[in-house]
């Protein structure tokens, strides 16, 4: 590491170290109890909830013995308390247990779309920072004008269409229409995909396959949109607000009589502080745009962890659903720790205790 | 390099003129086709698990294994992996003759050994194969030469119909050996007209056309199947081009979509059945309520008005292509009667008899809707039924409990066509999967299961079936019609299983 790196980290730790530490130590501990939570929940609710596995899978001329083979098989003969610790034993030890309908070790399958779904997501979310920060900048900076009433009504109806009917709607357009991006999957099947992991997207841009990059887009865009469009509209709202009442305090109006142009003081003064409630809504709103993954992966029939999900729930594969809202879960705990602590970064109240 | 916005907004259209140049995506390769198919294909090894009992993936499964015995688009049986096939006198030996001059796609030969080891495995209860229950019934198998002997351990008729049904696949012994289950799951491979490619769980699965196969060689060279579960999405795959061929699609949907130029569609009925359970409590043990319940029930306004006329009433679970149908077994629609009956015991459309009737919702076509019509004709006449509406799950839970309510919708295949596995394990009280359980049938239909004289058998499913309907111990509703559209550059040739096979399609000329 550059000398002036560690230097630079070294004040950093000395500034801030003690304060985040003690905050996220004490959320870790928070986060494990809640992943304990979950995984009780989880655990009893599909045990409770109608459907029962071993039903679905009866050959026709089954006896009662081989019922009672199958339950024995997949360890369903046993009460739920020693079910769920003998499951809790193997997810401490890293065995997530094996799925019924696909007859594979869980968190394998649960790893191999994982990256999908991450991607997928992430791209959702850069958009709808994007859209949503561009629609608020320019509502705040037209405030009071028929561009910010036009970026409400904008807004307003982009929330009202849930995500799945916005990708019905791209479909219909850039998918029969006007084909310009691919209906369903991840990646032509022509292609040969020279990755060595799952992040294909992260990968084909690190190996500059450009070609293989404009494929993944062409396949992720309409979904990725879908999601983005109504967390795009709340960070249009949000931030358009925080804007306008930021645009109202002292230090602006300086900048102001200092000569700087709407843009620039929008830009370079106000959107710091504004963007802070922002920040902490996109967070929450991510967990809730990875949930939302499950039923626009399965529109797109795009090979993520939510259409694995879907199958998994119809299938009633208690394994592979335990495995996938376990890891949601962790995925969401993560993202709220990382909020948290970057919240925690840049806000100086909390920063200085 | 510094970017300004006006090259930002040129590389922005240049982007979205290459994507467009890039179309249609209509246009495939000579030899290519792309099928947008309705189920994901779970696991590669067609004897084991959940998946090897799963009707809809067995046309993945066939383009890859043979099946034991081949069976032709009208469900009757052909030479496959066997070439002759049958008992001995006192049917205490099976005899088979195994095709020669095959061979796997890894290029090594198709052997006898194969085909013992497959079946022997097949009815191991460790191997977890869902219909050892068949398979366990022949052991002791013996090879000489290209033939093979078994002995019968308890005589089952429908051994040999099961090699072109649900696990009768015969799998590579040396190459399993070596590679092991999980090996297998990665890169399978059998003797069918199709060799896997790429494999892409949730996504897509790429097939080659296999150089070495006995058969007709399949007229297109590559094919991928795309795993499109959402029907909306199977819609616009094959409107938009992307996809040549696609099925199970809403008959709406079907309509529109032939009228569309370059768009062609074929829609046959196909081995799966619309029906109504009973079951032997409540309202139902009243023999007037279930022939009245029968009665009142238009089979042909169901097909006309919500299938848009596809499909075809039927009167018992057998349908014309199946081997116990018989078309004399009618059971006539009369409101008027149905009324008459009722009455007779005591209820009428101001005392109606009363009970559930479960159903799921857009599990197949049209299922809640025919239900919702049915329990209309039901009110007419003096019945009123409670609708309940669950996951299909739930009703496997309750129909292996035995705790399905008095009136429970479901659909059944047989892509076989034998009565056992129709009329067989839908109404045999021991099967798991009846909801009819009494004394009076099972002692008709117990016999049938070991008897030797395949005609005496088969007129005794259809005395079953004739008895059924007499008692009305179900309600049979309809036999499904299968849409299926594709580009009109390709022909289709249906298979009455329902199986969806890329190796009878051929381009068109």
């Amino acid at each position: 590491m550059p000398r002036a790196v560690r230097k630079m980290a070294r004040i950093f730790i000395q500034a801030y170290g003690h304060m985040l530490l003690q905050r996220f130590l004490v959320r870790l501990l928070t986060m494990l109890v809640t992943l304990f939570g979950v995984a009780i929940v989880v655990f009893v609710v599909i045990r409770v909830a109608p459907g029962d596995p071993i039903a679905m899978m009866l050959p026709p001329g089954a006896s009662d013995d081989d019922i009672a083979r199958l339950r024995a098989l997949y360890g369903l003969d046993k009460s739920i308390v020693q079910q769920f610790f003998i499951w809790l034993g193997g997810v401490l030890h890293g065995d997530f247990g094996t799925s019924i309908s696909l007859r594979q070790d869980v968190l394998g399958l649960v790893f191999d779309r994982l990256p999908a779904t991450l991607e997928l997501a992430t791209v959702a979310l850069l958009m709808a920072i994007a859209i949503g920060a561009t629609a608020a900048i320019l509502g705040a900076r037209s405030r009071g004008t028929a561009v910010e009433a036009g970026i409400d009504i904008a807004s307003g109806a982009t929330l009202s269409i849930p995500d799945f009917l916005w990708g019905l709607m791209l479909i219909l357009l850039f998918g029969v229409l006007v084909p310009v991006f691919d209906i369903s999957g991840r990646v032509s099947p022509q292609l040969d995909l020279p990755f060595v992991t799952q992040f294909y997207l992260v990968e084909s841009i690190l190996r500059l396959r450009l070609d293989l990059t404009w494929d993944l887009l062409k396949h992720m865009l309409m979904p990725a949109v879908a999601l983005a469009l109504p967390l795009a509209a709340i960070i249009a709202q949000l931030l358009k607000q925080s804007l306008k009442e930021v645009l109202d305090l002292d230090y602006v109006v300086l900048a102001r009589v200092k000569g700087f142009s709407e843009t620039q003081v929008i830009l370079r003064e106000a959107l710091k502080n504004a963007a802070l409630p922002t920040l902490t809504l996109v967070g929450v709103q991510f967990t809730f745009l990875i949930g939302g993954t499950v039923i626009v992966e399965r529109l797109f029939s795009y090979e993520g962890l939510g259409n694995m999900a879907i199958d998994a729930v119809i299938n009633r594969d208690l394994p592979l659903i335990q495995g996938i809202v376990l890891v949601f879960a962790l995925l969401f705990v993560l993202i709220n720790l990382a909020v948290d602590m970057m919240y925690a970064l840049l806000n100086p109240r909390l920063r200085h205790g | 390099m510094t970017i300004n916005r006006r090259d930002l907004l040129g590389y922005g259209a240049a982007a979205i003129g290459a994507a467009t140049l890039g179309l249609p995506r209509t246009a495939k390769a000579a030899g290519e086709l792309t099928i947008a198919y309705n189920v994901n294909l779970p696991s590669w090894d067609p004897t084991t698990g959940p998946s090897a009992v799963n009707p809809t993936i067995q046309g993945l499964y066939q383009s890859v294994f043979d099946q034991i015995i081949g069976q032709k688009p009208d469900l009757s049986f052909t030479p496959g992996l066997l070439t002759e096939w049958g008992w001995n006198d006192d049917r205490t030996k099976v005899k088979m003759t195994v095709r020669e001059g095959v061979k796997w796609h890894d290029g090594s030969p198709f052997t006898p050994e194969d085909v013992v080891w497959s079946l022997t495995r097949a009815g191991d209860e460790k191997t977890g194969n869902p219909i050892q229950f068949v398979w366990k019934n022949v052991n002791n198998f013996k090879i000489d030469g290209n033939k093979i002997t078994g002995d019968v351990v308890q005589f089952d008729p429908v051994y040999f119909k099961w090699m072109s049904f649900l696990t009768g696949y015969i799998l590579p012994k040396a190459y399993y050996e070596k590679v092991g289950a999980e090996g297998f799951e990665k890169a399978p491979i059998g003797t069918g007209p199709y060799m896997v490619d790429k494999f892409e769980r949730n996504a897509f699965l790429r097939l080659k056309a296999n150089p070495h196969y006995w058969g007709t060689k399949p007229a297109f060279e590559n094919v991928t199947i795309k795993f499109v579960t959402d029907a909306a999405s199977r819609v616009a795959e094959i409107e938009s081009g992307s996809s040549q061929v696609t099925l199970e699609i809403p008959y709406e949907e079907y309509d529109r979509l032939i009228k569309k130029s370059g768009l062609a569609g074929s829609i046959k009925n196909v081995s799966d059945i619309g029906m109504i359970f009973f079951n032997n409590k409540d309202a139902m043990l009243d023999k007037n309520v279930r022939q009245a319940a029968v009665m009142a029930v238009d089979k042909e306004l169901l097909v006309k008005r919500l299938l848009r006329g596809y499909g075809q009433p039927i009167d018992t679970l057998e349908t014309p292509e199946y081997a116990a149908f018989d078309p004399s077994i009618k059971v006539e629609h009369n409101p008027d009667k149905a009324k008459e009956l009722l009455a007779a015991s005591g209820y009428s459309t101001k005392k109606p008899a009363k009970f559930t009737i479960q159903t799921t919702k857009g599990f197949k076509p049209k299922d809640y809707e025919m239900v919702q019509a049915i329990v209309g004709m039901w009110r007419k006449v003096g019945i009123e039924a409670e609708i309940e509406v669950y996951e299909i799950a739930k009703h496997y839970e309750l129909r292996a409990a035995h705790k399905l309510a008095p009136a429970a919708f479901y659909n059944w295949g047989n892509s076989i066509g034998d009565p056992t596995t129709s009329t067989g394990f839908a109404m045999f009280g021991p099967s798991p999967h009846s909801s009819w359980k009494t004394d009076d049938l099972d002692a008709k239909i117990g016999p049938l299961w070991g008897e030797k004289d395949e005609a005496k058998r088969i007129a005794g499913w259809k005395a079953v079936d004739k008895y059924i309907a007499e008692q009305a111990y179900v309600l049979p509703l309809i036999q499904y019609a299968q849409p299926i559209v594709h580009s009109k550059k390709v022909n289709v040739v249906q298979h009455v299983s329902g199986a969806l096979l890329p190796a009878l399609m051929t381009p068109a000329a």
